[in-house]
């Protein structure tokens, strides 16, 4: 029982934690940004693969990290911009649209890295990012190793969180994008484009969706492979509802999330052969699941999330 | 050109068949209280959409302050000073008064929202035209009336010279209303130019300099509110003199619906408490009250759809144990809803379908598990046949028929199987008066076939010809029950704002 | 720009659909072949020979085309009535399971005849179980059941890995972990002998046909509808939506369950981790081009069938990833749901 909780007070659990949480909190914001402004984007476990298919590429034909990262944003915005213009001046079903983004994502990526790389043994690798030793407060104790010492990544997942809290709430364009997730009709009575907002909104999610998936082939691992996401797309889209579409409270149920995934990683290893280690992978999903039937009564959603805005329509 | 801030020329617009506008041209003076004037159908939202650039007028054109504006963008309605109350209101529940307010007013690009900035121009404008709003309020929270503040202070927000404001009294009670045209009239006195629609007579003579009257998409007359009377307004606006059926006296026979003292609860919030009336065969309950104080519940307790937390339903001295749909419509109870699209109809499906579904289970329609096709498809020709339902046969998709057409359909499954009680709640609403006169008919002879009816209705001309007795519904409780013949307007009004005492 | 319903949909347009969508989708995927470097007439000619051109690959599009019908049944009747079964991968896992635990040596021991219609009803069931949790959570609580139903799709694979690894492993198998297989006499009969073809497609298409009679012809399929256009007005017209949408549930998840029962009985024998490519998903699509349509999804899973096989087969000669079949599928929804806006509506200036 000790060696159970021990797992707790070492630094390693905690820097995986945020390791485990980066592209979950890329991801859960980028499904959060889409769904404020009233699109459900269920594109994102597609999304999320090219994204690491087109970072990793990137990096293996010699680019930098950096212009990894830049690619699959780009590849991710392309993306987004597709399933914007089917579901909103086109109001196509957001769900039988999401999905087809996922599996055309998907398939594509997986098409172009077999193009690329053709089959072998053991998949090609690149260099990833290393950690940013943050100066001074990497050499705290616990902490330093913990906190201070991911990548350049993390720390900005962590900083966007807060960025787009502050920016949805305080500025005109975050307004915008919320009164159209609430009310399109007014908005566009008093000025606001629906349509332009609506699909700016998912263009910018999506990219930070792919960025998501990126973070998995330039940091986490250090190469692609297919079915690299696993779900983590969906486990995503639970978490915007489980925080309650806030930012920060994204940033927080990631970390939870990705707490709970470092744990049993660790526990399994402690547990050893008496539970199956499948029963400790199930966990993340069906903790999806509970977070969903938490919230389910209780979060305030944007009022018009899935409701195709129609010009003159009333 | 000066004294005019609106000049609309020649305006047409056409959806498909119908011609919404017809070369409508109307002008609007400075600091003038103008009232458009028309039934419904008669293009008068149609035409204030187009005005401020929701729509688009396939010709004709709009000047505001002597420049022509640019169609179809509300952005330049704005910006020329015209500010819309929608009739549906405009607003975001989840966001507070004074994000409402502000959404659009600043350049995207800003880094800040200048809240502060806000705060003391809406402060100002509350102040000045007497409209008192807690700006960081929900708006979900706020009542009506509040809701209605926030709609007209977002146009004085924009510096609006032109207000347009669409039905703005049909969702207020009497005192809100009276106070609206006062705020009105003070809006008026400060410069600001207003138009609201109306299809109600005594509002429009009581709140505007001038009358406007627009039937079947065309300007038909112009009056001076003093030069004119309810009479002639309503024969212009009607065109002809349409007499709307009016019910004969009957002896009402014994009880068929009654309820004893019901209340229901929802999640904590009461919808309706402490609820009693009762109705017999041959006579007409009509329930009035502005939307809101619980008439929706009503309908549906009566429907089968919602059963009471409290209290009993009697249906023919029996209190009904089970609540549910199919139950009430087999115990001989016939339904209309209050929303034919949301509840009435499904669309997508034919006549036939829609005229059976909620009697399926009975032997004539279904044996076995399987639908019999041949009498249900029997069935909805005999209701086209009898209740003139037009646009089309039993397999015609029910999507394509007009909004009269689809309320006979639903009027005629219920009333062709003969039912001993008639729930209608807003029957009329949206409907132009051909139809309009035609469900009454119906009501009226099924009342007269000895059938009781509970009306439930905003209208209240529509329940002063139709109902033996009225009761009035405010925040989920029922007035004490008065005969028609005392029910004169001051006397309902009273009644309808919950002054029950005064009223009696 | 705008989109102006028609009020009726002429069949040739109803018809001309998902013809026009699949066109669409495979002149996009042309690009993508070029990109190989791969002359895109020849790919698709020996895309159509990979799936058509010998008496064995004729055998082995069919086969293929079994498991689709039924994922692409259970996603169109669960799509009609508005419920968004997007677990037809995890229903399949489980009902392959039950079917391999049953059949196997550890299983029943019955008679064949008695004992293969159980495996199927079993596998059935626990396809229909699976997919009642999201539903009652649902109709319960109100949580969206897609992603609910996605969420438990890795964890029925990871439950069935857990299964196969564990209690129901297949002590005498080397390399990747299986199950017990199922005993020989619970086989299905093969429609072609030497061939992979088994009576599982006449299964399967005798199901869509009831299922075509079920949604035309009898109350629930009547009522079903409802539910899935208007559930407000389907409920005010007494409706019983919560009862409605546990039956279509227990259809829906059960059709997966039987796909993955059918391809143990029909096909491997056993269960392994990948015995599914994505039917799942892939039935989703199959339902959409189909127009959530029974008929239809015969016509539509035999459709993605030849894009598979015939790639593989275009793969081998030519060098093209065969995960090209995929990117045409995915294409396909994409291109049929803006095919059907087309259909449904006029686009007016």
């Amino acid at each position: 029982m000790m060696d159970a909780l021990d797992i707790f007070a070492t630094a390693g659990l905690w820097a995986a934690v945020l390791r485990i949480a980066t592209p979950l909190i890329f991801g859960t914001l980028g499904a959060l940004v889409c769904e404020r402004a009233g699109v459900l984007n269920l594109g994102i476990e597609g999304i999320m693969t090219f994204g690491a298919m087109v970072g990793w590429l990137t990096v293996y034909h010699g680019g930098d990290l950096w212009l990894g990262l830049a690619a699959a944003a780009l590849a991710g915005a392309a993306f987004g911009l597709l399933h914007a213009l089917l579901t909103v001046p086109l109001g196509l079903s957001q769900h039988v649209t999401g999905l087809g983004i996922t599996l055309f994502a998907s398939s594509l990526s997986y098409y172009i890295f077999r193009l690329v790389v053709p089959v072998s043994g053991t998949p090609p690798t690149i260099e990833p990012f290393q950690p940013l030793r943050i100066p001074y407060l990497s050499d705290l104790p616990f902490l330093g190793e913990a906190v201070f010492a991911q990548t350049a990544p993390t720390y900005v997942a962590i900083l966007l969180a807060f960025l787009i809290a502050l920016a949805l709430q305080k500025t005109p364009l975050g307004l915008a994008v919320r009164i159209v997730g609430e009310n399109p009709h007014a908005a566009e009575a008093q000025g606001i484009d629906p349509i332009r907002v609506r699909i700016a909104s998912v263009v910018f999610g999506s990219a930070l969706m792919a960025l998501g998936g990126a973070f998995l082939t330039l940091a986490a691992f250090n190469s692609f492979f297919p079915t690299m996401v696993q779900g983590r797309g969906w486990v995503c889209i639970a978490l915007v509802v489980f925080a309650s579409w806030r930012p920060e409270r994204a940033l927080l149920g990631a970390l939870l999330f990705a707490l709970f995934d470092a744990y049993q990683l660790r526990l399994s290893h402690v547990v050893g052969k008496a539970v199956p280690y499948q029963v400790f992978l199930m966990i993340p999903y069906l903790l999806s699941i509970a977070a969903l039937l938490v919230m389910a009564r209780r979060a305030r959603v944007p009022q018009a999330l899935m409701q195709p805005f129609r010009r003159g329509e009333r | 050109m000066s004294g005019r801030a609106l000049e609309l020329n020649g305006i047409t617009k056409r959806f498909g068949a119908l011609v919404a506008n017809d070369d409508v041209t109307l002008t609007l003076g400075q600091g003038e209280l103008l009232a458009l004037l028309g039934e419904n159908g008669a293009g008068k939202t149609t035409l204030m959409n187009i005005l401020f650039g929701h729509y688009t007028a396939d010709s004709g054109s709009v000047v505001a302050f002597g420049r022509t504006l640019p169609p179809g963008k509300p952005r330049a309605a704005i910006e020329a000073g015209i500010g819309m109350v929608h009739q549906h209101f405009a607003l975001a529940a989840n966001l507070s008064v004074i994000e409402n307010v502000i959404a659009g007013t600043e350049r995207l690009g800003a880094l800040a929202l200048n809240k502060r900035a806000a705060r003391v121009k809406l402060a100002a404008l509350s102040e000045r035209f007497g409209l008192t709003v807690d700006p960081d309020a929900r708006v979900g929270d706020l009542s009506v009336g509040e809701r209605q503040r926030v709609e007209i202070l977002k146009s004085l927000y924009r510096d609006a010279r032109v207000l347009i404001l669409d039905e703005p009294t049909a969702v207020l009670t009497h005192q809100e209303a009276e106070r609206l045209y006062r705020t009105l009239r003070g809006m008026a006195e400060q410069g600001l130019s207003i138009i609201f629609i109306s299809h109600k007579l005594h509002e429009v003579l009581a709140a505007a300099d001038r009358v406007v009257v627009l039937r079947g998409g065309k300007v038909v007359a112009e009056r001076k509110a003093g030069d004119t009377n309810r009479e002639e307004l309503a024969e212009l606006m009607v065109g002809r003199r349409v007499a709307r059926p009016h019910r004969d006296a009957q002896t009402p026979g014994a009880v068929a619906l009654k309820a004893d003292r019901v209340s229901v609860m929802s999640g904590g919030a009461s919808l309706l408490a402490d609820v009693s009336f009762e109705v017999r065969a041959g006579e007409t309950l009509g329930v009035i009250g502005v939307s809101g104080n619980g008439q929706s519940t009503l309908g549906r307790l009566v429907s089968g759809l919602v059963s009471p937390s409290s209290g009993s339903l009697d249906l023919f001295g029996h209190p009904v144990a089970q609540f549910s749909p199919r139950g009430f419509v087999e115990m001989g109870v016939g339904r209309i809803p209050e929303d034919r699209n949301a509840d009435g109809a499904i669309g997508e499906m034919t006549i036939w379908e829609n005229a059976v579904l909620e009697r399926i289970g009975e032997k004539r329609f279904s044996a076995g598990g399987l639908v019999r096709r041949g009498p249900a498809r029997a069935f909805a020709a005999e209701i086209i046949r009898r209740f003139d339902v037009r646009g089309g046969g039993p397999d015609t998709a029910t999507r394509l028929l007009s909004g009269g057409n689809m309320q006979k359909l639903i009027l005629g499954r219920n009333l062709i199987a003969a039912p001993k009680i008639l729930v209608a709640a807003q029957p009329t609403r949206g409907l132009d008066e051909g139809a309009v006169a035609a469900v009454h008919a119906e009501i009226l002879a099924a009342r007269r076939a000895g059938t009781a009816v509970l009306l439930i209705s905003e209208d209240l001309d529509e329940v002063v010809a139709l109902a033996d007795r009225v009761q009035a519904i405010v925040k989920g409780r029922l007035s004490p029950p008065i005969t028609v013949s005392d029910a004169d307007p001051r006397r309902l009004g009273l009644m309808m704002a919950g002054a029950w005492d005064e009223a009696a | 720009m705008r989109l102006e319903r028609r009020a009726h949909v002429p069949l040739s347009l109803a018809i001309a659909a998902p013809i026009g969508a699949v066109v669409a989708a495979l002149i996009l995927a042309g690009l993508l072949i070029a990109l190989a470097g791969v002359p895109v007439f020849e790919a698709y000619r020996r895309m159509l020979i990979g799936a058509f051109g010998s008496r064995l690959s004729i055998s082995e599009t069919l086969t293929r085309t079994t498991p689709l019908i039924l994922t692409g049944l259970a996603a169109a009747v669960a799509f009609r009535s508005r419920v968004w079964n997007i677990g037809a991968e995890g229903q399949f896992y489980l009902g392959a399971l039950a079917t391999a635990a049953l059949g196997s040596k550890l299983g029943l021991h019955l008679a064949p005849l008695v004992e293969i219609p159980i495996l199927m009803l079993a596998g059935a069931l626990a396809g229909a179980l699976l997919l009642l949790v999201p539903l009652g959570l649902r109709l319960k609580f109100g949580v969206d059941e897609v992603v609910t139903t996605l969420l438990l799709n890795f964890v029925a694979v990871l439950f069935v890995s857990m299964m196969i690894e564990g209690p129901l492993k297949d002590p005498l198998a080397f390399g990747w972990p299986q199950s017990v297989p199922i005993l020989a006499d619970m086989a299905l009969p093969k429609l072609l002998p030497r061939s992979r073809l088994h009576i599982g497609l006449l299964v399967a298409i005798g199901l869509a046909l009831v299922l075509y009679f079920v949604q035309s012809r009898t109350r629930f399929g009547l009522e079903a509808r409802a539910a899935g256009l208007n559930p407000q007005a389907a409920r005010f017209a007494g409706v019983p939506i919560g009862w409605i949408l546990v039956r279509v549930a227990l259809i829906s998840g059960g059709l997966a369950g039987l796909a993955g029962a059918i391809e143990v009985l029909g096909v491997k024998g056993y269960v392994t981790t990948d015995l599914s490519p994505g039917f799942g998903y892939t039935g989703v699509v199959v339902a959409m081009l189909a127009g959530l349509n029974p008929i239809g999804v015969i016509v539509a899973a035999l459709f993605v069938a030849t894009m598979f096989v015939g790639a593989d087969g275009m793969s081998r000669a030519m060098g093209v990833p065969s995960f090209i079949a995929d990117v045409i599928v995915a294409l396909s929804l994409l291109t049929m749901l803006v095919a059907l806006l087309l259909a449904n509506y006029r686009v007016r200036r």
